[in-house]
């Protein structure tokens, strides 16, 4: 391969797809024109357990524009139970089996659709079916000592629910200096900007779904298999997506509603979830309850720590987060035990969002640390340090790369650390009390195989197909940058085609894995594109296309522990009169190896973290215990930081050279920038106020039995 | 979604007509609430009628400092009205303080004054609300409470009136106009415009059918008197109070209080004008005790439920710190 003279990977390019996306151009899933439209619209079960006994869809049927009502009794049969290569492909079917049975587990389930001529046809006749039900006593509330809850094999992370080095429970007894302490965090909802929502038209036995989907590829396995087709009789079409978190990595009712409904009525369907409907039809982060024991000798080091964690799942899937995954390794304890419990309960589903396990997990691991250090009477960095590990402290595996000493170090320094007086309350401003806190963050760097196509034209153009999806992260972008350097050519040259399931296997944009997996394959694709180029002695008039799988690759990679790192600052000041807190800046420093676009990235990492400010102060979905629902299921009740709480939001990367990771040496940055905020952020409030709030999100009534003695100016 | 008419109204009479005429028939102003709540099966009129053509859409700032308010002013124009930013600067906080830019464009003086609480069981006709279903119960009481009100309620309803103007309005004395189906003409205190739920939580404001509120008429605030509009929220924007205050203060040389207003938000099922408070505080200094002391008189008979009981200390904290900074020159706040 030649030199390039000017390389795309690591210059901010602007998103290739900007301006089709800012002028409409850009074409989402519920915006292909199909002949013959038809809309459905869920008719959702208003108990949370029991079964249906009834429907009458004569008044439905009987309005103008209505075609057809779905009902168990005449929507098709699925093969639910199918054989799936992905555990997580498989953990996607009970949800996706739509109809096929009577049973109610949550509510808010599907019972059954209507399908008209218009959306505000199938919306009215929805409000006409009448369902009758044989309700049964729900559950649907998570508590730490419920002896229900049980530790499952494996978690989402693949990773054992229960794992222990030394004797942990011993010793933390034995342990001179102790930290023993439950957190929660609530069930959070992605609600992203583009609500889920699927196009579905067959053509035969072949299905297109036009679908709002982080993994086309994926999501087309659990489908075909569904419906007993094979996998390639599925096209999955998702060009632009308007955002998922993780809530559309794997499909989810909607998506099949649409092809059910479609298979119905021989018609296209679409459907699209309004904003109540997303937080019972969608996956959504699980609440935790977690216990944090620190074990610690007096000059700082961690002699134990229990990590145990409970967690809810519905009684369709057993889907548990990795919370205490992050535990087994960020600190270099020799006795550690890590717990995670779920429960099984009458709710919706949970699933990923944006570090799933982690993001609960870390918060919750870096407030014990924190609170480890003001018993210690030790600056939280340097506790951090002096616990920082030579090797895995799980498995022994050697880091390809861990960093976090440098970012802790660094962010001290560009943050003001130096010189922070550490006692509780110590500042005041005015009416305000401020505090700074600080946390670590860590994510795993994953990379999947994937597959991807590279061809030359003869008009000295190229094309590279892979089928990535690109969330809003700015991955088309990348691609393109890291095509063109692969092909030596500037960006102008190379078009990278994504977003579609007949592109060949590819993973989903999920797990922070995307970028690193795709990459590998474009770059793998383009370089036997130039190899075959030059065999040809130049392009053919036909053009030359060549194929690349990374899977031999991906499976040749060392045992090794791989994983960005990161620290996060935060600094809040709260209105002693009120209560009312503010976010005055936060500033991230992460080392997630090599940079591909510092723009792209930077707005990763920014957007997640001011998702860690809505996670520590505002987001939480209520749950009701009397109907078994969420009490608040809306955006004007579900707070996200707005733009006025976002104030001085920072990030910086280091420098980090890996060369064990894969062929771009990224280590993924989608998730790691939620991690530790939320901690950062409790642990100012604590700084602030000398008080801690151990449940999320931390609000107004929380704070304020700290403030009455802090009053006297 | 129900079919429904839409008619344009060109004066008052034909509105009041049209609404006469067809019993399940709605004003429309803006349409940030009461088309959100048609979309959720909340509210289902047959007819709505169009009232932002009916000319109550002027600020007329009288020459001994009093304003009338037309009904359909924009709630953005009303917050940016040089004379309302000059003369009652709390009731243009108020408004800034509430929904988004956006909204406030949209929204009316009229529509944003009869806007409905934010229950979340109001909002979601698959659970009961006796306000909205009489009889069916309130399960906001043993549920979802946080947000809702701790004083005047009943066991039947505890709904807050969830809106900022209005708190300011109280504050300001205000007096809304009322034109009746047969054309007569009223004018009633703005507080006598909400009831208090009792048994009969669906009923909320004295207004019978086909009555278009025409107007708002603020008499001059009073010589020499500062005032203030603050507003707690779970976001720095575009949130609805948890507690909100508005307050005129007018003090005596000496520092004690000679003339105050208070009006609470976020506590209530209407503006709450706290007037126990206010009788107490004349003539005492805005001290945090005195004002304890007041404020404890006023919500002795507060009703407060598990989750909403932190709303008492808060508002307690917020007049003192709204009494307290109106008596500082603006330059320290
Ligand atoms: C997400 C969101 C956040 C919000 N946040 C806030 C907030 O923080 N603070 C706040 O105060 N408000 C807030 N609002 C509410 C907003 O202020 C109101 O929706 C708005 O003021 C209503 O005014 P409108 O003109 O659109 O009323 P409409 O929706 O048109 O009407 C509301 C009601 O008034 C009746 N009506 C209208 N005009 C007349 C008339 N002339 N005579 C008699 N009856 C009439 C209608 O029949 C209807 O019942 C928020 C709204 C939303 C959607
Ligand atoms: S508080 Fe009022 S509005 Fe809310 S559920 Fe109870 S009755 Fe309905």
């Amino acid at each position: 391969m030649s030199t390039t003279t000017q390389r795309a990977t690591g210059a901010p390019i602007v998103r290739v797809d900007g301006r089709a996306k800012v002028t409409g151009a850009a074409q989402y899933a519920y915006e292909y024109p199909l002949e013959n439209m038809a809309y459905a619209w869920p008719v959702q079960s208003t108990i949370a357990k029991g079964r249906v006994e009834s429907i009458d869809d004569s008044a439905a049927l009987a309005r103008p524009g209505v075609i057809a009502v779905l009902t168990p009794d005449n929507v098709a049969r699925l093969q639910v139970d199918v054989e799936l290569p992905l555990p997580f492909l498989a953990a996607a079917v009970p949800d996706l089996s739509l109809l096929q049975s009577r049973e109610v587990a949550f509510r808010g389930q599907i019972v059954a659709a209507v399908i008209a001529t218009s959306l505000e046809a199938a919306r009215e006749g929805a409000g006409a079916v009448e369902v009758g039900y044989e309700e049964q006593a729900h559950d649907a509330v998570l508590r730490f000592d419920d002896d229900r809850a049980y530790v499952p094999g494996v978690v989402n992370d693949f990773s054992p629910g229960n794992v222990e080095r030394g004797e942990a429970d011993r010793a933390f007894a034995e342990a001179p200096v102790r930290i023993d302490a439950t957190y929660s965090t609530p069930a959070e909802h992605a609600v992203p900007m583009e609500p889920h929502s699927a196009t579905a038209a067959w053509d035969g036995d072949r299905l297109t779904i036009y679908n709002s989907d982080q993994g086309p590829f994926y999501s087309s396995l659990p489908i075909s298999a569904l419906f007993g087709l094979d996998p390639g009789q599925v096209e999955i079409v998702a060009e632009y997506v308007g955002g998922g978190f993780g809530s559309k990595a794997a499909p989810r009712p909607p998506t099949m509603l649409a092809a059910l409904a479609a298979r119905l009525v021989d018609r296209p369907v679409k459907v699209a979830l309004n904003r109540p409907q997303s937080f019972s039809l969608t996956t959504y982060r699980t609440p935790t309850i977690q216990r944090l024991r620190l074990g610690a000798e007096r000059d700082g080091r961690l002699a134990a720590i229990v990590h145990e964690s409970v967690q809810q799942s519905s009684t369709l899937v057993e889907y548990t987060e990795q919370s205490v995954s992050s535990t087994r390794l960020l600190y270099a304890a020799p006795d550690v035990r890590t717990t995670a419990r779920v429960r099984r309960l009458d709710v919706p589903t949970p699933g990923w969002l944006r570090a799933p396990g982690d993001a609960p997990g870390v918060y919750a691991l870096e407030s014990a640390v924190d609170e480890l250090a003001v018993e210690l009477g030790m600056d939280p960095i340097e506790l951090r340090v002096r616990n920082e590990p030579d090797a895995d402290p799980e498995t022994g595996q050697p880091f390809s790369s861990r960093n976090l000493v440098g970012a802790l170090r660094e962010g001290a320094a560009r943050f003001g650390w130096e010189g922070r007086d550490p006692a509780p309350a110590s500042r005041r401003e005015g009416n305000w009390l401020v505090g700074t806190g600080v946390a670590a963050a860590h994510y795993p760097a994953l990379v999947f195989p994937s597959t991807a196509q590279a061809r030359a034209e003869a008009d000295g153009g190229f094309v590279v197909r892979v089928g990535a999806a690109d969330i809003g992260t700015g991955a088309r972008t990348v691609l393109t940058q890291v095509a063109a350097d692969a092909l030596d050519v500037p960006l102008e040259r190379v078009r990278v085609d994504i977003g579609r399931a007949s592109i060949g296997v590819a993973p989903f944009a999920g797990g922070s894995i995307g970028t690193a997996s795709w990459s590998w394959a474009v770059e793998k694709a383009c370089g036997a594109l130039l190899d075959a180029v030059q065999e040809h002695g130049g392009v053919p008039p036909e053009g030359l296309e060549v194929q690349a799988d990374t899977t031999e690759d991906v499976g040749a990679l060392a045992e090794m522990s791989r994983g960005g790192y990161g620290a996060q600052f935060a600094e809040v000041r709260v209105d002693v009169d009120t209560g009312q807190i503010r976010v005055d800046r936060m500033l991230g420093v992460f080392a997630t190896g090599r940079v591909l676009n510092p723009r792209t990235a930077r707005s990763q990492i920014v957007g997640a973290m001011t998702m860690g400010l809505s996670m520590a102060l505002m987001e939480i979905a209520e749950p009701d215990p009397e109907f078994g629902d969420f009490a608040n299921h809306d955006l004007a009740s579900y707070h996200v930081a707005s733009n006025a709480d976002v104030r001085d939001v920072d990030c910086v990367f280091l420098h980090e050279d890996d060369k064990n990771l894969n062929s771009i040496g990224g280590k993924g940055i989608g998730e790691i920038g939620i991690v530790g905020a939320a901690a950062a952020i409790a642990n100012a409030v604590h700084h602030a106020i000398g008080l801690r709030v151990r449940d999320l999100p931390i609000r107004i009534e929380d704070v304020r039995p700290a403030l009455q003695d802090l009053r006297v100016r | 979604m129900r079919p429904f008419a839409y008619e344009r109204a060109e004066d008052p009479a034909e509105a009041a007509a049209l609404v006469a005429e067809r019993p399940d028939a709605a004003f429309l102003a803006g349409g940030t609430n009461l088309v959100d709540l048609m979309k959720l099966g909340v509210a289902g009129p047959g007819t709505l009628v169009d009232v932002r053509r009916l000319g109550y859409d002027r600020v007329e700032h009288r020459d001994d400092g009093g304003v009338l308010i037309g009904a359909t002013v924009k709630n953005s124009e009303l917050a940016g009205d040089p004379g309302i930013r000059r003369r009652f600067p709390a009731l243009s906080r108020a408004i800034l303080a509430g929904a988004s830019g956006q909204l406030r464009s949209a929204a009316t003086t009229a529509g944003n004054l009869l806007q409905r609480t934010r229950c979340v069981y109001f909002q979601d006709v698959t659970k009961p609300c006796n306000k909205r279903e009489p009889g069916s119960g309130c399960p906001a009481i043993g549920g979802s409470h946080r947000d809702l009100a701790v004083l005047g309620t009943s066991d039947h309803c505890v709904a807050t009136y969830p809106g900022d103007m209005a708190v300011a309005l109280a504050a300001l004395d205000a007096l809304v106009h009322v034109r009746g189906l047969d054309g007569e003409a009223r004018a009633l205190p703005l507080e006598d415009l909400y009831v208090l739920p009792g048994d009969t939580p669906h009923r909320e404001t004295v207004l019978e059918r086909g009555d278009l509120i025409t107007g708002v008429e603020l008499p001059a605030a009073p010589a020499g008197a500062a005032m203030h509009y603050r507003k707690v929220r779970d976001r720095w924007s575009y949130a609805f109070a948890l507690v909100s205050v508005a307050a005129v203060l007018r003090t005596a040389g000496d520092g004690t209080i000679d003339e105050v207003r208070l009006a609470l938000g976020g506590v209530a099922p209407r503006p709450w004008r706290a007037r126990t408070a206010e009788s107490e505080l004349i003539g005492k200094l805005p001290t945090p005790e005195n004002v304890q002391a007041a404020m404890g008189a006023e919500l002795a008979g507060a009703r407060p439920l598990p989750d909403n009981a932190f709303k008492l200390d808060l508002a307690t904290d917020l007049v003192g710190a709204v009494l307290r900074d109106l008596t500082e020159p603006e330059e320290d706040r």
